[in-house]
C-alpha cells in the first residue's frame, strides 16, 4: 500500500505540471494582445505599458511560464482587476462553497446510483426495474440547468419549502442547518445526471458479476441471497463502480457552473461565468487551477480507493 | 452487399422499441427543424412591447410571447435549428480532430501514441465544463467559440475509444499486407484502418451528440454562447430565468425542447451502441435467480422413495434450457440413487449432461435460461424440487456440499479465501466471527494447507490451482456434509496435482462418512474412486453398475467406445479410435436412441420410440436394444 501511494504520488506530478502549463497557455493563446484582452475597455496606453510589464510579455514564452509558476509557488495567483483583489484569495474564499456542493451532490449521486443499479440489476425486467431505467434516461437527457430551474419554481416559489438562493438566508441565517437547507435543491439538482450514469454502469456490472461461478459458490453454500447481493455481487461489482464515480466528480465540479448560477450559489463556477463575461482572465486561470487540482486530488483518493478494494492489482 | 448488410443492422435496430421511439422523435424535431424557413411564422426577432409576456395559448401566439414580445414558437424553431446546427457540427469537428489523433496514436504506435495520448490525458485530468469555460474564456463569448470549446472538450473520448480498436487494427495481417506492398501510410489510414474503426466512431458519435447539444445550450444559458440578437435554445432558457416568476413559461418551454431531444438522442444512441456492439447490450445479460425455476408443468413421475435407505433418490429428472422459443433438453429421465457413505460417479462427454445434473440437485442451474422441466430430487424423501427457498437454502452447505470445476472462477476473488469458509460456517450456524474464524483455520489445516492462519487472509489469486482447490473442498466439509456433488474437481488442475487433490476429496469424505457424487469424464478416476457408475450420453443415463463392470465389461456400445479412448499404460499397439460422428445437438434429439446414428449395432428399431433403461441379469442396467454380450471382452 505505502509504496503504490508513494508510485501514485510521483505519478500525480507530471499531471500537475501538465495542468498548470495548460492554464498557463490560457494567458498566451489569447489571439492578438492579452493586455488589451484583459484591460478590454480600460487599454489606456498607460495601462498596457503597465499590465505588459507585470506579466513578462516582452520575455519569451518559456521564461514567462517559469516566471508564473515560481510566483504560484508562493501562492501568487495575480491580481484580479475586476474585483481588484489578490485571486488566490478570492478563489479559496469561494472553493469552499463549491467544495460543499460537489461533495454533496457526489454523494447523493453515489447513494442514488449505486441503489437503483442494483435494485434494477436483481429485479432485471421486473417493474422496478423498468421504472428506475426509465428515470434514468430521463435523468441522463435532463439538462440540469432546466432541471434547476422547475424544481425551484416548484418547491420555493410554489411549495415555499425550501430557499433556492444562496448558501444562507439573509437575516438570522448561518447555521449548519440554514446551509442544509439551502443545500438541498443545488446538491440534489447537480446529482442527477450523475446519478443515472452510475445507475446505469452499477446495473451493468452487477449483472455481469451474478452471473460469474462464484456467485453460483456462494448460494451453493447457502448463503442467503440478500448477502449474495451485497456480500458478493455487489462487493465485485463495487471494483467498476468507483473509477466511474471518480469520472463523475469531474462531471460534477463542471456541472456546478450550472448549478451555481442557477441558484446563485457562491462559488468558484459562478466567479468564472462573472470572470469570462468580465475578461478577467487571471481570475479565470485561478479558479480553473484551483479546480483541476482539486479534481487531480479527487482522482488520486479513488484510485486509492481502488487499490483498497481490489487486492488483484499490483503495488 | 452493404445494402443488404444495411438492412440486416435496421432489423436489429428496430426490435428496441425505445430506440425506434428515439430516433422518430429526432426526425419529427430535425423534420421541423428543416421545414422552420418555409412554415407561416411571425418573424422570431420582431420586438412588440405591447404585447409582451403573453401566457401560452394566447391569440396569435400559441406559446405565448417574450419579455420583449416575440412570438416564443418562432423563437422555439428558429432557436432549434440553431442548437441542431451547433451540436451537430461540434459532434463532426471533435469526431474528425479525435478520430484523427486516434488512429495516428493506434498506428503509429511507439513514442507518436505515448505523446499523442499524454496530451489527450492531460485534457482528461480537467473537469470537462471547465475546460470548456477555460476555451471560452481564451477565445471569448460567442455562439462559435462555444461550439469549438465544446468539440475540444470531446476530442478525448473519440482519441480514446479510436486509439483503442485501431491498436488492435493495426496488428492485424491485411495491414501489414498493405504496408509491404507498398501503399503510402495515409492511404492505409484511410482505405484500411479507417473502414475498420468507422463503428466505433459511429458509436461515439451517437452517445455524444446528445451531450453536445446539451453543453453548447448550457453555455448559452450562462450568457457565453449565442448572442443577442441571436438566439438558441440555451439562450432562450437563459433569458427565461430571469423572469421565472413572472412568465415560467418562457424558460419551461425550450427546456423542454432540449430534454426531448436529448432524450430521442439517446435513445438512438443506445440503439445503435447495441447494434454495432452486441457485447454491451443492456439486455443482453440476465441475472441468473437464487434457484432454477420448476417448470409449471413438471411432472413428479416415479414413486416417491422407491429404493431403499436411499440418502439421495433422483427419479425422471429432466432440465432443459428454453432460449428463444426453443427448448434444450441437457438432461433426460434422469434416475439416480446415492447411499449414505456411498461414491457413485457420472461419467459422459461434455455436453452429455452430467454437471447439468449435478447442479439441477440444488437447484443451482441459471434460471434464465435453465428450467426444471420434470422428475423428483428426493432427500431424505423430501422432494426438493418443491421445497420452499429457506429449506433449500437449509440444505445446501449444510446437508449437501458441492466442489466446483474450476476454483479459478469459483471462488470469490475479493475475499480472503479463509472468510470464504467461516463464511459456510456461518450461513449455517450461530456462530461468533471468531469462532467461524478458528474452524475455517482448523478446515484449512485439515485439508493440508500449510502455515492455515497466515494462508487464511490470502486472496484466490495469491494461492496455486491445487491449493484453491483445497480451499473449494474445505469449503464444502464446513459443515460436515451428509453429500459431497464434485463436478470435475480435478480437470481444471495439473496432472500432478489431481491425484493428490483426489485422495484428499476421498479420505477426507470417508472419514466424515459423507455420501460422494462424482462427476467426471476421466474413466481413470471412475475406478479409484467410484462404487457404482452412471454413463450419460446426449442427457440420458445410457448405462448403469459398479464401477468394475462398467469398466470390466462395458454393455452399451457408447460406454465400450469411451473406455476404448483411454490409453492404457504399457499398451503401445492399443489402437485409440476416436468415436466418428458428433452427438446430437440438444434441441434436436432424434427417436429412439441418440447414440444410433453413431453406433455399429444399431439397427432399425433404434430410431423409433421410447427406448427404456432395462435390467440385465447382473444387476447392470442399460439403455439400449444390441447390448454387447457379456463376456464378449
Amino acid at each position: 500500500m505505502q509504496a503504490y501511494l508513494v508510485r501514485r504520488l510521483i505519478m500525480t506530478v507530471p499531471v500537475l505540471v501538465g495542468i498548470s502549463v495548460i492554464v498557463f497557455l490560457v494567458m498566451a493563446l489569447i489571439p492578438g494582445d492579452p493586455a488589451r484582452a484583459i484591460l478590454g475597455a480600460y487599454a489606456t496606453p498607460e495601462n498596457l505599458a503597465r499590465v505588459r510589464g507585470e506579466l513578462g510579455l516582452d520575455k519569451p514564452l518559456v521564461v514567462q511560464y517559469l516566471t508564473w509558476a515560481a510566483h504560484l509557488f508562493e501562492g501568487d495567483l495575480g491580481r484580479s482587476y475586476s474585483l481588484d483583489r489578490p485571486v488566490l484569495d478570492e478563489v479559496l474564499e469561494r472553493f469552499g462553497a463549491t467544495l460543499i456542493l460537489s461533495v454533496a451532490a457526489l454523494a447523493l449521486c453515489s447513494l442514488f446510483g449505486i441503489v437503483a443499479g442494483v435494485v434494477s440489476a436483481v429485479r432485471q425486467y421486473g417493474w422496478a426495474d423498468k421504472v428506475l431505467t426509465l428515470l434514468v434516461l430521463v435523468g441522463i437527457s435532463t439538462p440540469s440547468f432546466w432541471l434547476g430551474l422547475l424544481l425551484a419554481l416548484l418547491f420555493s416559489v410554489e411549495l415555499g419549502w425550501l430557499p433556492a438562493s444562496g448558501m444562507f438566508a439573509v437575516y438570522g441565517g448561518g447555521g449548519p442547518l440554514d446551509l442544509l437547507r439551502h443545500l438541498v435543491l443545488p446538491a440534489v439538482t447537480l446529482s442527477v445526471v450523475a446519478s443515472g450514469v452510475i445507475a446505469r454502469l452499477t446495473r451493468s456490472s452487477m449483472l455481469e458479476v451474478l452471473r460469474q461461478d462464484y456467485v453460483r459458490t456462494a448460494r451453493a453454500k447457502g448463503v442467503a441471497e440478500y448477502r449474495v447481493i451485497i456480500a458478493h455481487a455487489f462487493r465485485a461489482a463495487v471494483v467498476n463502480v468507483v473509477p466511474v464515480i471518480g469520472i463523475q466528480a469531474g462531471f460534477v465540479l463542471g456541472g456546478a457552473v450550472y448549478i451555481e448560477t442557477v441558484f446563485q450559489w457562491p462559488g468558484v463556477g459562478r466567479m468564472l461565468v462573472g470572470a469570462i463575461a468580465t475578461r478577467d482572465i487571471l481570475l479565470v486561470q485561478g479558479g480553473v487551477l484551483v479546480v483541476a487540482v482539486f479534481y487531480v486530488l479527487v482522482n488520486l483518493v479513488v484510485d486509492l480507493a481502488q487499490h483498497l478494494l481490489d487486492p488483484r492489482i499490483k503495488a | 452487399m452493404k445494402g443488404a448488410a444495411g438492412i440486416a443492422l435496421w432489423a436489429l435496430y428496430r426490435r428496441n422499441r425505445l430506440a425506434v421511439f428515439g430516433l422518430a422523435v429526432v426526425v419529427v424535431v430535425v423534420g421541423l427543424a428543416l421545414i422552420t424557413p418555409f412554415l407561416p411564422l411571425p418573424d422570431p426577432d420582431l420586438t412588440d412591447l405591447a404585447n409582451r409576456l403573453k401566457p401560452p395559448l394566447s391569440a396569435g401566439a400559441p406559446l405565448g410571447t417574450d419579455h420583449l414580445g416575440r412570438d416564443i414558437l418562432a423563437r422555439l424553431m428558429w432557436g432549434t435549428r440553431v442548437s441542431l446546427a451547433v451540436g451537430i457540427v461540434a459532434t463532426l469537428v471533435a469526431a474528425l480532430f479525435g478520430s484523427t489523433i486516434g488512429i495516428v496514436a493506434g498506428y503509429r504506435g511507439g513514442r507518436i501514441d505515448n505523446l499523442l495520448m499524454r496530451g489527450i490525458d492531460m485534457l482528461m485530468a480537467f473537469p470537462y465544463m471547465l475546460l470548456a469555460l477555460t476555451i471560452v474564456a481564451v477565445l471569448g463569448p460567442g455562439l462559435m467559440n462555444a461550439l469549438f470549446a465544446i468539440a475540444i472538450v470531446n476530442i478525448p473520448f473519440f482519441a480514446r475509444n479510436v486509439r483503442g480498436v485501431s491498436v488492435g487494427v493495426a496488428a492485424q495481417e491485411f495491414v501489414d499486407a498493405a504496408r509491404l506492398s507498398g501503399l503510402g501510410e495515409i492511404r492505409i489510414l484511410w482505405s484500411e484502418l479507417l473502414p475498420n474503426v468507422m463503428p466505433v466512431i459511429v458509436i461515439t458519435m451517437s452517445t455524444t451528440v446528445g451531450w453536445m447539444i446539451l453543453e453548447t445550450a448550457g453555455l448559452s444559458f450562462l450568457g457565453l454562447g449565442a448572442q443577442p440578437p441571436q438566439a438558441d435554445l440555451g439562450s432562450m432558457l437563459g433569458d427565461g430565468r430571469k423572469l421565472m416568476i413572472v412568465a415560467p413559461h418562457m424558460a419551461t418551454i425550450p427546456g423542454l425542447v432540449i430534454f426531448v431531444l436529448v432524450m430521442g438522442i439517446n435513445l438512438i444512441g443506445d440503439g445503435i451502441r447495441d447494434v454495432l456492439d452486441p457485447r454491451l447490450r443492456s439486455g443482453a445479460l440476465t441475472r441468473p435467480s437464487a434457484a432454477t425455476a420448476v417448470s409449471p408443468e413438471r411432472v413428479p413421475c416415479g414413486a416417491a422413495a422407491a429404493a431403499e435407505n436411499a440418502l439421495l433418490e433422483v427419479r425422471g429428472l429432466a432440465t432443459g434450457f428454453h432460449i428463444g422459443g426453443e427448448v434444450y433438453r441437457a438432461a433426460e429421465d434422469v434416475d439416480l440413487v446415492v447411499r449414505p457413505g456411498e461414491c457413485v460417479g457420472i461419467v459422459g462427454e461434455s455436453g452429455s449432461g452430467k454437471s447439468v445434473t449435478a447442479l439441477s440437485l440444488a437447484r443451482l442451474v441459471a434460471t434464465p435460461p435453465g428450467r426444471i422441466d420434470g422428475g423428483r430430487v428426493l432427500f431424505h424423501g423430501a422432494d426438493l424440487m418443491e421445497a420452499p427457498m429457506a429449506a433449500l437454502r437449509a440444505v445446501r452447505g449444510e446437508d449437501i456440499a458441492y466442489v466446483f470445476q474450476d476454483p479459478q472462477t469459483t471462488l470469490h476473488p475479493l475475499i480472503p479465501v479463509g472468510a470464504q469458509i467461516a463464511e459456510a460456517i456461518r450461513a449455517h450456524h450461530a456462530l461468533s466471527r471468531a469462532a467461524a474464524r478458528s474452524r475455517a483455520i482448523a478446515l484449512l489445516e485439515k485439508v493440508g494447507i500449510a502455515n492455515a492462519p497466515a494462508r487464511a487472509g490470502a486472496y484466490p489469486h495469491q494461492l496455486s490451482g491445487g491449493m484453491r482447490q483445497r480451499i473449494g473442498i474445505a469449503m464444502a466439509l464446513a459443515n460436515g456434509p451428509e453429500l459431497i456433488i464434485a463436478d470435475e474437481p480435478t480437470t481444471a488442475l495439473d496432472v500432478t496435482v489431481q491425484a493428490q487433490v483426489l485422495r484428499l476429496l476421498d479420505d477426507l469424505r470417508r472419514e466424515e462418512d459423507a455420501a460422494l457424487l462424482f462427476i467426471t469424464h476421466d474413466f481413470g478416476v471412475v475406478s479409484t474412486i467410484c462404487d457404482r457408475v452412471l454413463v450419460m450420453y446426449a442427457g440420458r443415463v445410457v448405462e448403469v453398475g459398479t464401477a468394475e463392470a462398467i469398466l470390466g465389461e462395458p454393455r452399451h456400445p457408447y460406454t465400450r467406445r469411451l473406455i476404448d479412448c483411454v490409453p492404457r499404460l504399457g499398451d503401445a499397439g492399443q489402437a485409440i479410435d476416436a468415436i466418428p460422428g458428433l452427438p446430437p445437438p440438444a434441441n434436436r434429439l432424434p427417436a429412439g436412441c441418440a447414440f444410433a446414428e453413431r453406433c455399429e449395432r444399431r439397427s432399425l428399431e433404434c430410431t423409433r420410440g421410447e427406448l427404456p433403461l432395462r435390467p440385465l441379469a447382473d444387476g447392470h442396467v442399460v439403455r439400449c436394444h444390441h447390448p454387447i454380450e457379456a463376456g464378449s471382452g
